[in-house]
């Protein structure tokens, strides 16, 4: 019970600091879930992500039933993805109640200008984490490069991506003998 | 009530088929606008407008907001839970199997090549809050002066916030409260 309130306010934590889409939740998710609680290791993550990236649903949905799902079973996933949405439902009810024109205010632009660098200055260093945790050989950083431009270059969907990223380890570690 | 069924029904179905993220829900939406009276594109733009200067996951801000006008905070609930069941489903099926064979030698390799490209797929997708955060188009455009493409204040403050985010082990929501502030005061 004390484990499923855990991660129920760790993710509740999560989605209320998340701010923009399902990446710039990597910088919080490294902070909470890996740094603090070690429910999982950046690995973990890095697996997680690439799963929610060709699965239905948003990134950070998927991502939060993951690691609720490695800890408690089924109910842990959807403790976990309940408080992931919650700050979401509370925020969002009220200013579509009562602030019709909050995103116009020009104190929350102001606001927002400067969140964007900050979270700009997390993902970036979160990339550095996982660039280090995921990249371990030089196979690794001719993927990790090759995929980065392909994608900024071509807006494919990540989903052939993924495809030929699991297709080309498999056959590296089948055929090509190379350690580790 | 048959109104509330038939929107649940809408986003359990955009949850399943939207792939890639929030701002994959946003064709589904459209869509919704155009075939219900629940909310109008134009409304769909200003969900879009708050949904991204809110915290938490657009996706999830975009599903509560057209839920609730649709049918006040039981509408948001609804269209929220109907959004995330099929993601909560499918996720929970493939934990299941790579538990179980998460030592095998497919699963394994398959991840093996898969690291790196996750990195690289979060760079690609990072390059879009970097253009937003730290460049300025529209006056590199009309003036062609090449200086005006960067937002200098901008990337200063993302040099001095990088430098304290290493140097020093604050919570990252620390690092958002302070450039928050900064945006306020210096009217970034």
């Amino acid at each position: 019970m004390k484990e499923l309130a855990d991660l129920f306010f760790t993710f509740c934590r999560i989605g209320g600091l998340t701010f923009g889409g399902g990446y710039a939740m990597l910088p919080m998710i490294q902070q909470e879930v890996v740094e603090k609680r070690k429910w999982a290791t950046n690995e973990e993550v890095m697996d997680y992500y690439a799963v929610g990236q060709c699965t239905p649903g948003i990134i950070a949905v998927n991502t939060a039933t993951f690691i609720g799902y490695k800890r408690r079973g089924i109910i842990g996933g959807i403790v976990a993805t309940a408080g992931v949405v919650f700050p979401s439902l509370v925020i969002i009810s009220i200013i579509a109640a009562f602030l019709q024109n909050f995103a116009d205010l020009a104190i929350v632009q102001h606001a927002f200008a400067g969140i964007r660098v900050a979270v700009a200055v997390l993902v970036t260093s979160a990339i550095i984490k996982l660039w280090k945790s995921g990249v371990k050989d030089h196979i690794g950083v001719v993927i990790c490069i090759a995929t980065f431009l392909i994608q900024a270059l071509t807006g494919i969907s990540p989903v052939y991506i993924v495809v030929v990223a699991i297709v080309l380890g498999i056959s590296i570690k089948k055929f090509g003998g190379k350690k580790k | 009530m048959i109104n509330l069924l038939l929107m649940f029904w809408e986003f359990f179905k955009t949850g399943l088929f939207a792939i890639g993220g929030g701002l994959a829900t946003l064709p589904f939406l459209y869509n919704m606008a155009d075939n219900y009276s629940w909310f109008t594109r134009s409304d769909l733009a200003d969900m879009i407008a708050v949904s991204e200067s809110t915290p938490g996951p657009i996706g999830i801000n975009m599903a509560t907001y057209a839920g609730f006008l649709n049918g006040g905070v039981i509408g948001g609930v609804l269209a929220t839970v109907a959004l995330v069941t099929p993601s909560i489903i499918v996720i929970i099926i493939v934990a299941s199997f790579l538990q179980k064979f998460k030592d095998s030698f497919y699963v394994k390799s398959g991840f093996y090549g898969l690291h790196p490209a996750v990195a690289g797929l979060i760079a690609a997708a990072a390059l879009e809050i970097f253009k937003v955060s730290l460049l300025n188009f529209d006056a590199f455009l009309t003036s062609h002066n090449p200086l005006d493409l960067f937002r200098w204040i901008n990337v200063i403050l993302f040099i001095a916030l990088f430098v304290v985010e290493k140097k020093v082990k604050w919570h990252p929501a620390f690092i958002i409260l302070i450039a928050a502030v900064i945006g306020i005061v210096l009217k970034l």
